[in-house]
Protein backbone atom coordinates (compact mmCIF):
# COMPACT_ATOMS: atom_id res chain seq x y z
CA UNK A 1 0.00 0.00 0.00
CA UNK A 2 1.24 3.38 0.37
CA UNK A 3 4.54 4.28 1.03
CA UNK A 4 4.33 6.59 4.37
CA UNK A 5 0.27 5.52 5.28
CA UNK A 6 -1.25 8.63 6.97
CA UNK A 7 -2.35 8.29 10.58
CA UNK A 8 -6.09 7.26 10.44
CA UNK A 9 -6.51 10.06 13.16
CA UNK A 10 -4.50 12.31 13.60
CA UNK A 11 -5.60 12.96 17.02
CA UNK A 12 -6.84 10.57 19.88
CA UNK A 13 -10.19 13.07 20.30
CA UNK A 14 -10.99 12.58 16.17
CA UNK A 15 -10.85 8.65 16.91
CA UNK A 16 -12.76 8.70 20.17
CA UNK A 17 -15.85 11.21 19.01
CA UNK A 18 -15.96 8.80 15.69
CA UNK A 19 -15.80 5.76 17.76
CA UNK A 20 -18.90 7.52 20.16
CA UNK A 21 -21.14 8.38 17.17
CA UNK A 22 -20.57 4.71 15.33
CA UNK A 23 -21.58 3.41 18.54
CA UNK A 24 -24.53 5.72 18.98
CA UNK A 25 -25.60 4.85 15.37
CA UNK A 26 -25.14 1.02 16.46
CA UNK A 27 -27.17 1.11 19.26
CA UNK A 28 -29.95 2.81 17.41
CA UNK A 29 -30.20 6.38 18.92
CA UNK A 30 -30.22 7.49 15.31
CA UNK A 31 -29.55 6.06 11.97
CA UNK A 32 -26.65 6.80 9.73
CA UNK A 33 -28.58 8.44 7.02
CA UNK A 34 -30.00 10.76 10.02
CA UNK A 35 -25.92 11.56 10.75
CA UNK A 36 -25.21 12.26 7.52
CA UNK A 37 -28.19 15.07 7.11
CA UNK A 38 -27.09 17.00 10.40
CA UNK A 39 -22.77 16.55 10.09
CA UNK A 40 -23.36 17.37 6.47
CA UNK A 41 -25.34 20.58 7.13
CA UNK A 42 -22.80 21.62 9.86
CA UNK A 43 -20.20 20.88 7.58
CA UNK A 44 -21.55 23.16 4.92
CA UNK A 45 -22.65 25.89 7.60
CA UNK A 46 -18.79 25.87 9.11
CA UNK A 47 -17.57 25.70 5.15
CA UNK A 48 -19.24 29.17 4.62
CA UNK A 49 -16.38 31.00 6.72
CA UNK A 50 -13.45 29.12 5.67
CA UNK A 51 -12.34 26.28 3.44
CA UNK A 52 -12.19 23.13 5.65
CA UNK A 53 -9.86 21.49 6.11
CA UNK A 54 -10.10 17.55 6.51
CA UNK A 55 -8.42 17.17 9.68
CA UNK A 56 -9.43 19.46 12.53
CA UNK A 57 -11.97 21.38 10.54
CA UNK A 58 -13.68 18.04 9.77
CA UNK A 59 -13.86 16.44 13.01
CA UNK A 60 -14.72 19.92 15.14
CA UNK A 61 -17.75 19.79 12.80
CA UNK A 62 -18.27 16.53 13.36
CA UNK A 63 -18.32 17.13 17.37
CA UNK A 64 -20.52 20.04 17.14
CA UNK A 65 -23.20 18.08 14.86
CA UNK A 66 -23.07 15.11 17.69
CA UNK A 67 -23.67 17.43 20.48
CA UNK A 68 -26.45 18.78 18.22
CA UNK A 69 -27.92 15.44 17.98
CA UNK A 70 -27.37 14.78 21.48
CA UNK A 71 -29.03 17.77 22.75
CA UNK A 72 -31.93 17.56 20.39
CA UNK A 73 -32.84 14.06 21.40
CA UNK A 74 -32.52 15.19 25.09
CA UNK A 75 -29.62 12.37 25.57
CA UNK A 76 -27.20 15.40 26.71
CA UNK A 77 -28.37 19.31 27.36
CA UNK A 78 -25.85 21.69 26.13
CA UNK A 79 -25.96 23.05 29.80
CA UNK A 80 -24.96 19.18 31.55
CA UNK A 81 -22.13 19.09 28.49
CA UNK A 82 -20.72 22.51 29.45
CA UNK A 83 -20.80 21.36 33.09
CA UNK A 84 -18.64 17.84 32.37
CA UNK A 85 -16.51 19.95 30.15
CA UNK A 86 -15.80 22.41 33.12
CA UNK A 87 -15.57 19.44 35.58
CA UNK A 88 -12.80 17.71 33.37
CA UNK A 89 -10.98 20.96 33.16
CA UNK A 90 -11.10 21.28 36.27
CA UNK A 91 -9.97 17.60 37.36
CA UNK A 92 -6.63 18.29 34.67
CA UNK A 93 -5.81 21.54 36.48
CA UNK A 94 -5.98 20.14 39.83
CA UNK A 95 -4.77 16.94 39.10
CA UNK A 96 -0.24 16.48 39.79
CA UNK A 97 1.42 15.46 36.91
CA UNK A 98 1.62 11.95 35.95
CA UNK A 99 -1.32 11.06 38.09
CA UNK A 100 -4.65 9.65 36.16
CA UNK A 101 -6.90 12.09 35.86
CA UNK A 102 -10.18 11.70 37.10
CA UNK A 103 -12.99 13.35 38.20
CA UNK A 104 -14.24 14.38 41.29
CA UNK A 105 -17.66 12.66 41.42
CA UNK A 106 -16.03 9.32 40.26
CA UNK A 107 -13.10 9.38 42.70
CA UNK B 1 5.85 8.69 -9.07
CA UNK B 2 7.02 10.85 -6.22
CA UNK B 3 3.40 11.03 -3.48
CA UNK B 4 3.56 14.61 -3.20
CA UNK B 5 0.59 16.34 -0.84
CA UNK B 6 -1.70 16.88 -3.56
CA UNK B 7 -4.66 18.38 -1.10
CA UNK B 8 -2.62 21.26 -0.73
CA UNK B 9 -2.50 21.78 -4.22
CA UNK B 10 -6.08 20.82 -4.29
CA UNK B 11 -6.84 24.49 -2.69
CA UNK B 12 -8.76 26.89 -4.86
CA UNK B 13 -6.07 30.00 -4.46
CA UNK B 14 -3.45 27.80 -5.13
CA UNK B 15 -1.97 27.98 -8.24
CA UNK B 16 -2.47 24.64 -9.93
CA UNK B 17 0.86 22.65 -9.62
CA UNK B 18 2.48 25.39 -7.35
CA UNK B 19 5.07 23.86 -4.60
CA UNK B 20 3.31 22.53 -1.41
CA UNK B 21 3.52 24.16 1.41
CA UNK B 22 4.88 22.51 4.83
CA UNK B 23 3.14 25.01 7.17
CA UNK B 24 -0.62 23.97 5.60
CA UNK B 25 0.36 20.37 5.74
CA UNK B 26 -2.18 17.69 8.29
CA UNK B 27 -0.75 18.45 11.50
CA UNK B 28 0.28 15.36 12.77
CA UNK B 29 0.27 16.17 16.31
CA UNK B 30 -0.96 13.73 19.67
CA UNK B 31 -1.43 10.50 17.35
CA UNK B 32 -1.64 7.65 19.33
CA UNK B 33 -0.65 9.56 22.20
CA UNK B 34 -3.29 9.76 24.84
CA UNK B 35 -0.98 12.86 26.45
CA UNK B 36 -1.52 15.54 24.23
CA UNK B 37 0.32 17.67 25.32
CA UNK B 38 0.72 21.46 26.33
CA UNK B 39 -2.04 22.92 23.12
CA UNK B 40 -3.85 26.07 23.59
CA UNK B 41 -7.78 26.18 23.49
CA UNK B 42 -7.71 27.08 19.70
CA UNK B 43 -5.98 24.20 19.49
CA UNK B 44 -2.46 25.72 18.29
CA UNK B 45 0.65 25.25 20.64
CA UNK B 46 0.99 27.02 23.53
CA UNK B 47 4.32 27.78 25.12
CA UNK B 48 4.27 25.18 28.43
CA UNK B 49 7.73 25.56 29.76
CA UNK B 50 7.44 25.52 33.66
CA UNK B 51 7.20 22.63 35.58
CA UNK B 52 3.66 21.14 35.06
CA UNK B 53 2.69 21.12 38.63
CA UNK B 54 -0.31 19.72 37.25
CA UNK B 55 -1.36 16.99 34.31
CA UNK B 56 -1.21 18.77 30.70
CA UNK B 57 -4.59 19.96 29.93
CA UNK B 58 -6.31 18.62 26.74
CA UNK B 59 -7.50 21.03 24.02
CA UNK B 60 -11.07 22.30 24.28
CA UNK B 61 -12.59 19.58 22.07
CA UNK B 62 -10.99 16.84 23.52
CA UNK B 63 -12.78 17.86 27.09
CA UNK B 64 -15.81 18.31 24.96
CA UNK B 65 -15.71 14.18 23.91
CA UNK B 66 -14.45 13.68 26.92
CA UNK B 67 -17.35 15.58 28.56
CA UNK B 68 -19.83 13.21 26.22
CA UNK B 69 -18.29 10.47 26.62
CA UNK B 70 -19.26 10.62 30.30
CA UNK B 71 -22.27 11.49 30.53
CA UNK B 72 -23.27 8.58 27.62
CA UNK B 73 -21.29 6.19 29.46
CA UNK B 74 -23.25 7.32 32.26
CA UNK B 75 -26.36 6.49 31.08
CA UNK B 76 -25.61 3.56 29.93
CA UNK B 77 -25.75 4.29 25.90
CA UNK B 78 -21.51 3.70 25.29
CA UNK B 79 -19.55 1.31 26.66
CA UNK B 80 -15.92 2.25 27.02
CA UNK B 81 -14.62 -1.07 25.90
CA UNK B 82 -16.56 -1.14 22.87
CA UNK B 83 -15.22 2.50 22.61
CA UNK B 84 -11.38 0.95 22.11
CA UNK B 85 -12.41 -1.89 19.87
CA UNK B 86 -14.04 0.15 17.31
CA UNK B 87 -10.93 2.63 17.22
CA UNK B 88 -8.64 -0.11 17.24
CA UNK B 89 -10.51 -2.17 14.24
CA UNK B 90 -10.44 1.28 12.05
CA UNK B 91 -6.97 2.06 12.76
CA UNK B 92 -5.39 -1.34 12.47
CA UNK B 93 -7.39 -4.23 10.83
CA UNK B 94 -9.61 -2.41 8.27
CA UNK B 95 -8.06 -0.83 5.57
CA UNK B 96 -7.17 -0.22 1.79
CA UNK B 97 -5.78 -3.92 1.73
CA UNK B 98 -9.31 -5.16 1.96
CA UNK B 99 -10.39 -3.52 -1.36
CA UNK B 100 -7.04 -4.59 -3.04
CA UNK B 101 -7.50 -8.17 -2.49
CA UNK B 102 -10.84 -7.24 -3.45
CA UNK B 103 -9.88 -6.13 -6.73
CA UNK B 104 -6.96 -8.33 -7.00
CA UNK B 105 -9.45 -11.17 -6.98
CA UNK B 106 -11.75 -9.47 -9.75
CA UNK B 107 -8.88 -8.92 -12.23
CA UNK B 108 -7.78 -12.84 -11.76
CA UNK B 109 -10.95 -14.18 -11.77
CA UNK B 110 -14.10 -13.13 -14.79
CA UNK B 111 -16.16 -14.58 -12.88
CA UNK B 112 -15.60 -12.63 -9.52
CA UNK B 113 -15.43 -9.69 -11.83
CA UNK B 114 -18.88 -10.37 -13.09
CA UNK B 115 -20.62 -10.72 -9.52
CA UNK B 116 -18.73 -7.12 -8.35
CA UNK B 117 -19.90 -5.23 -11.24
CA UNK B 118 -23.42 -7.03 -10.85
CA UNK B 119 -24.01 -7.13 -7.41
CA UNK B 120 -20.83 -7.06 -5.17
CA UNK B 121 -22.79 -7.42 -1.67
CA UNK B 122 -23.09 -10.82 -1.50
CA UNK B 123 -19.60 -11.55 -2.86
CA UNK B 124 -18.15 -8.79 -0.39
CA UNK B 125 -19.99 -10.28 2.50
CA UNK B 126 -19.10 -13.93 1.77
CA UNK B 127 -14.95 -12.57 2.24
CA UNK B 128 -16.31 -10.77 5.14
CA UNK B 129 -16.13 -7.04 3.46
CA UNK B 130 -19.31 -5.97 4.83
CA UNK B 131 -21.38 -4.28 7.71
CA UNK B 132 -20.90 -0.56 9.08
CA UNK B 133 -20.78 1.88 5.85
CA UNK B 134 -20.71 -0.97 3.39
CA UNK B 135 -24.32 -2.39 3.14
CA UNK B 136 -24.53 -0.78 0.02
CA UNK B 137 -21.67 -0.71 -2.32
CA UNK B 138 -21.67 -0.57 -6.36
CA UNK B 139 -18.78 -1.27 -7.75
CA UNK B 140 -17.37 1.16 -10.97
CA UNK B 141 -15.08 -0.61 -13.31
CA UNK B 142 -12.37 1.61 -14.97
CA UNK B 143 -11.86 0.52 -18.84
CA UNK B 144 -9.39 2.23 -21.40
CA UNK B 145 -12.67 4.73 -22.16
CA UNK B 146 -14.03 5.30 -18.89
CA UNK B 147 -12.13 6.39 -15.80
CA UNK B 148 -14.30 6.93 -12.57
CA UNK B 149 -13.92 8.61 -9.71
CA UNK B 150 -15.59 8.71 -6.07
CA UNK B 151 -16.55 11.62 -3.48
CA UNK B 152 -19.00 12.41 -0.70
CA UNK B 153 -20.07 16.08 -1.48
CA UNK B 154 -22.75 15.92 1.37
CA UNK B 155 -20.08 14.85 4.32
CA UNK B 156 -17.34 11.68 3.56
CA UNK B 157 -19.03 8.78 2.86
CA UNK B 158 -17.20 6.06 1.27
CA UNK B 159 -16.95 2.16 1.96
CA UNK B 160 -15.50 1.54 5.23
CA UNK B 161 -14.80 -2.50 4.95
CA UNK B 162 -13.37 -2.22 2.14
CA UNK B 163 -11.33 1.38 2.40
CA UNK B 164 -11.28 2.28 5.94
CA UNK B 165 -10.93 5.59 7.30
CA UNK B 166 -10.92 7.90 4.32
CA UNK B 167 -7.76 9.91 4.12
CA UNK B 168 -7.55 13.61 5.17
CA UNK B 169 -8.18 14.89 1.45
CA UNK B 170 -11.69 13.00 0.76
CA UNK B 171 -12.97 15.13 3.28
CA UNK B 172 -11.50 18.41 2.99
CA UNK B 173 -13.74 21.29 1.56
CA UNK B 174 -11.27 21.13 -1.60
CA UNK B 175 -11.87 17.52 -2.52
CA UNK B 176 -15.52 17.76 -2.00
CA UNK B 177 -16.22 20.82 -4.03
CA UNK B 178 -13.76 20.66 -7.13
CA UNK B 179 -14.14 16.48 -7.97
CA UNK B 180 -17.80 17.41 -9.37
CA UNK B 181 -16.80 20.50 -10.86
CA UNK B 182 -13.48 20.01 -12.28
CA UNK B 183 -12.55 16.32 -12.37
CA UNK B 184 -9.46 16.69 -14.68
CA UNK B 185 -7.89 19.31 -12.74
CA UNK B 186 -7.82 17.96 -9.16
CA UNK B 187 -6.99 14.15 -11.22
CA UNK B 188 -3.64 16.11 -12.70
CA UNK B 189 -3.42 17.36 -9.05
CA UNK B 190 -2.82 13.72 -7.98
CA UNK B 191 -0.66 13.47 -10.86
CA UNK B 192 -3.40 11.44 -13.01
CA UNK B 193 -3.07 12.18 -16.67
CA UNK B 194 -5.82 10.48 -18.74
CA UNK B 195 -5.55 10.11 -22.73
CA UNK B 196 -7.31 12.75 -24.77
CA UNK B 197 -11.28 11.58 -25.33
CA UNK B 198 -11.28 9.18 -22.29
CA UNK B 199 -14.31 9.93 -20.11
CA UNK B 200 -14.25 10.75 -16.75
CA UNK B 201 -17.21 9.51 -14.47
CA UNK B 202 -17.75 10.89 -10.88
CA UNK B 203 -20.08 9.15 -8.56
CA UNK B 204 -21.58 11.40 -5.67
CA UNK B 205 -21.30 8.63 -2.25
CA UNK B 206 -24.48 9.30 0.19
CA UNK B 207 -25.66 7.12 3.60
CA UNK B 208 -27.23 4.71 1.22
CA UNK B 209 -25.11 4.20 -1.33
CA UNK B 210 -21.18 3.89 -1.20
CA UNK B 211 -18.91 3.69 -4.60
CA UNK B 212 -15.46 1.74 -5.02
CA UNK B 213 -13.75 1.70 -7.96
CA UNK B 214 -12.29 -1.25 -10.05
CA UNK B 215 -8.94 -0.08 -11.88
CA UNK B 216 -7.40 -0.80 -14.92
CA UNK B 217 -5.13 -3.61 -14.40
CA UNK B 218 -1.75 -2.67 -15.60
CA UNK B 219 -0.10 -4.72 -18.42
CA UNK B 220 2.56 -6.97 -17.67
CA UNK B 221 1.02 -8.75 -14.96
CA UNK B 222 -0.49 -12.08 -16.63
CA UNK B 223 -0.47 -14.49 -14.48
CA UNK B 224 0.39 -13.40 -11.52
CA UNK B 225 -0.84 -14.46 -8.21
CA UNK B 226 -4.01 -12.43 -6.32
CA UNK B 227 -1.26 -11.92 -3.36
CA UNK B 228 0.84 -10.07 -5.99
CA UNK B 229 -1.58 -7.73 -7.71
CA UNK B 230 -3.18 -6.48 -4.61
CA UNK B 231 0.18 -5.36 -4.13
CA UNK B 232 -0.05 -2.73 -6.84
CA UNK B 233 -4.04 -1.45 -5.93
CA UNK B 234 -3.59 1.80 -4.09
CA UNK B 235 -5.82 3.16 -1.78
CA UNK B 236 -6.37 5.87 -4.38
CA UNK B 237 -6.45 3.73 -7.47
CA UNK B 238 -10.48 2.36 -5.62
CA UNK B 239 -11.02 6.26 -5.41
CA UNK B 240 -9.96 7.07 -8.59
CA UNK B 241 -7.35 9.52 -8.02
CA UNK B 242 -4.94 7.50 -8.75
CA UNK B 243 -3.97 4.53 -10.86
CA UNK B 244 -2.50 1.20 -10.48
CA UNK B 245 0.63 0.81 -9.77
CA UNK B 246 2.67 -0.38 -12.84
CA UNK B 247 4.92 -3.76 -12.14
CA UNK B 248 8.58 -2.93 -11.13
CA UNK B 249 7.18 0.99 -9.51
Amino acid sequence: MSDAPEPVFEAPWHAQVFAITVSLNEAGLFSWPEWTQVFGATLARHGLAKELNGGEDYFAAWLEALEAVLAEKGIAASGAVEAMRAAWEEAYLSTPHGTPVKLRESG
Amino acid sequence: MPRTPFFLALRPLRPLGSAPDPEVFHPKRGSGDLDLGPVSRQGGPMPHDHDHPHALLPPDPALRVKALETILVGKGLVDPAALDEIIDIYQNRIGPQNGARVVAMAWSDPGVKARLLSDPVPFLQELGYYGRQGEHVTVVENTAAVHNMIVCTLCSCYPWPLLGIPPGWYKSDAYRARAVRAPRAVLAEFGVRLPEGKAVRVWDSTAEMRYLVLPERPAGTEGWPVEALARLVTRDSMVGTGLAREPGT
